[in-house]
């Protein structure tokens, strides 16, 4: 019987029954209880609070505590700062993933481990040391200052926070599809006569588009949502630089509980949004592997 | 295959490997090295001396040891849940299996601060069992208990993630033998699939404890910040630095890039000595 629910699904054709014949492994039972338990009560059913909150206000209560003037100018500087970030890492993460790819150099154990530091970051700090290196007399700041660019307790700074917390995420993700790119390919498009840098461009760049975009959209998603980076470097000043995840944080200190799971509603759709997204890219990516 | 001297046609020119390799390091050194070299910059400012104090500072020491407190139970909280759903998702077959694990990993698309606000939402006065919790004296919300309960949901897909697409690649093979030959269910686990994933579950273990250990934005939301009893060491550092007392800040920050850079080299060197670890699919 072992060998047979082994080799059993190779030689059906793709029709997969509903349920397998039962699985000779135990503990099933048991552990997708403690599996579906768990979740339920430390993520869905929390996660469901945001909902169950924010109908208590009434159509226009709810449009008027997610969609107020000041929640937009949030949403728009939030969105806006994890795009450019997004796309800055996703120009810089394509370089940083190449090199890492493909040439050797010395160090480069050092600069691969060095690109998961944001992971291994506390955000606090990173906020922190970001906001003291652009302040307008820190290392970096006091040379942005006269050209005139206040980057610090501005819009500009809580994008530099995304491109530090982003990352990772595109070339983690880029990394594996660039290793396997058939090799291949390239020498075909040499041996017809491609250059270098066609072959780069219309042959190496859209085999990655799909992890690409996946890496991107990921980075986005972890900028939407994030705080504890942008807090300190941001200035948070209502209107200019303050960004929705502490628009939340201001209403619950003033206990205004629903206002606070109004916008976290707003912003859970987004991340819901990308996340169908990702998964679509994915999908489809896969049709061409 | 090359000849020695002609250059291979899928290899870059010189200038362009250098071109990438000094953009590539100049963004990198502007992005992560120089955040890093601040921080420790700035905690030595006024030399070792202050620094130390800093640390050694009883508040400090309290923010210690809560954040380890905290660590210690999400990461194992987490790391039993991640066995438990790896053993059923990659050891078995049945319907609805994409959806679980896009539904564990949930918890990485919603920001830090929404993770805090439905705890106070469930918990809170005004939450769900707000009256029933404070009719009994149990404080959740502005206590330890929120703080830990927030950290595990920040940190709640690490580990799964991890083992699934682990367990997933070695198959049911080497179980379904042990089981046929009459070994038990956990005597099948911890003699036949532990040995096989413990890499992987350290190196998920790795990643968990350094987010447990720097949550921020979640922990800030159900904390308080009541100083020396709900601080955790990334709490203890915003207050610092928002009393300007950047040394202290720096400092205790300093610690946390401490313990940042010891989980990046171990997590290198588990890569290099094991590399189907990194088959997880990033983070």
């Amino acid at each position: 019987m072992t060998a047979e629910t082994i080799s059993a699904p190779r030689h059906r054709p793709f029709r997969r029954p509903l349920f397998r014949r039962r699985s000779a492994i135990p503990g099933f039972g048991l552990t997708l209880g403690v599996t579906l338990t768990i979740l339920s009560l430390i993520v869905l059913i929390p996660l469901s609070a945001v909902a169950i909150k924010a109908s208590a206000l009434s159509p226009s209560e709810f449009v008027a505590a997610a969609f107020s003037e000041r929640a937009v100018a949030a949403y728009r500087l939030t969105f806006g700062a994890a795009f450019v970030a997004a796309v800055i890492n996703g120009v810089f993460g394509v370089l940083t993933t190449w090199a890492l790819v493909r040439y050797e150099f010395p160090g480069k154990a050092v600069v691969n481990a060095l690109v998961d530091l944001p992971f291994a970051l506390p955000t606090a700090v990173a906020g922190i040391a970001l906001a003291t290196l652009y302040a307008p007399n820190g290392w970096v700041g006091q040379y942005l200052t006269p050209l005139g660019i206040k980057a610090a307790y501005n819009p500009i700074g809580v994008t530099i926070a995304l491109i530090f917390i982003g990352l990772p995420f595109v070339v983690r993700t880029l990394e594996p599809v660039m290793r396997d790119l058939s090799a291949d390919v390239e020498e075909a498009a040499a041996s017809l006569g491609a250059g270098r840098f066609d072959t780069i461009l219309r042959v190496i760049l859209p085999a990655l588009g799909p992890a690409w975009l996946t890496g991107f959209a990921l980075a986005f998603a972890r900028g939407v949502g994030e705080y504890g980076s942008v807090i300190f470097i941001a200035g948070n000043m209502p209107y200019k630089s303050e960004i929705a995840p502490l628009l939340i944080i201001i209403q619950l200190e003033q206990f205004e509980y629903a206002n606070a799971a109004a916008i976290a509603l707003v912003m859970l759709a987004v991340s819901f949004l990308m996340l169908l997204i990702i998964n679509a890219v994915q999908a489809w990516a896969r049709r061409f592997s | 295959m090359a000849q020695s001297k002609a250059r291979h046609p899928t290899e870059d020119p010189v200038w362009a490997k250098a071109v990438i390799i000094g953009l590539m390091l100049a963004f990198l050194g502007l992005v992560l090295i120089l955040p890093l070299a601040a921080v420790f910059a700035e905690a030595l400012r006024k030399g070792l001396g202050p620094a130390l104090a800093a640390i050694s500072n009883p508040d400090a020491l309290a923010a210690v040891k809560l954040t380890l407190i905290t660590a210690g139970i999400a990461v194992p909280f987490n790391a039993v849940f991640g066995l438990c759903a790896a053993w059923a998702i990659a050891k078995h077959e049945f319907p609805g299996k994409p959806l679980l694990i896009t539904l564990i990993d949930l918890p990485f698309s919603v920001s830090p601060v929404v993770a805090g606000l439905i705890y106070v939402l469930v918990f809170g006065l005004q939450g769900w069992f707000g009256e029933r919790l404070i009719d009994h004296d149990i404080k959740i919300i502005f206590a330890v208990p929120g703080i830990v309960l927030a950290t595990i949901f920040v940190t709640f897909p690490f580990i799964a993630r991890e083992l699934i697409p682990l367990m997933q690649e070695q198959g049911v093979a080497e179980e379904e033998a042990a089981v046929s030959m009459g070994a038990s269910g956990l005597y099948t686990f911890w003699r036949v699939t532990a040995p096989n994933v413990r890499w992987g579950l350290l190196y998920g273990v790795l990643l968990c404890n350094a987010r447990a250990m720097g949550e921020f934005g979640a922990v800030s939301v159900v904390s308080g910040h009541i100083r020396g009893l709900t601080n955790t060491m990334p709490l203890h550092v915003e207050i610092l630095y928002n009393e300007y007392d950047f040394v202290a800040a720096f400092a205790v920050a300093a610690l946390l890039c401490l313990l940042a850079i010891v989980t990046l080299v171990l997590k290198g060197l588990l890569e290099i000595a094991q590399p189907d670890v990194k088959r997880g699919g990033g983070h």
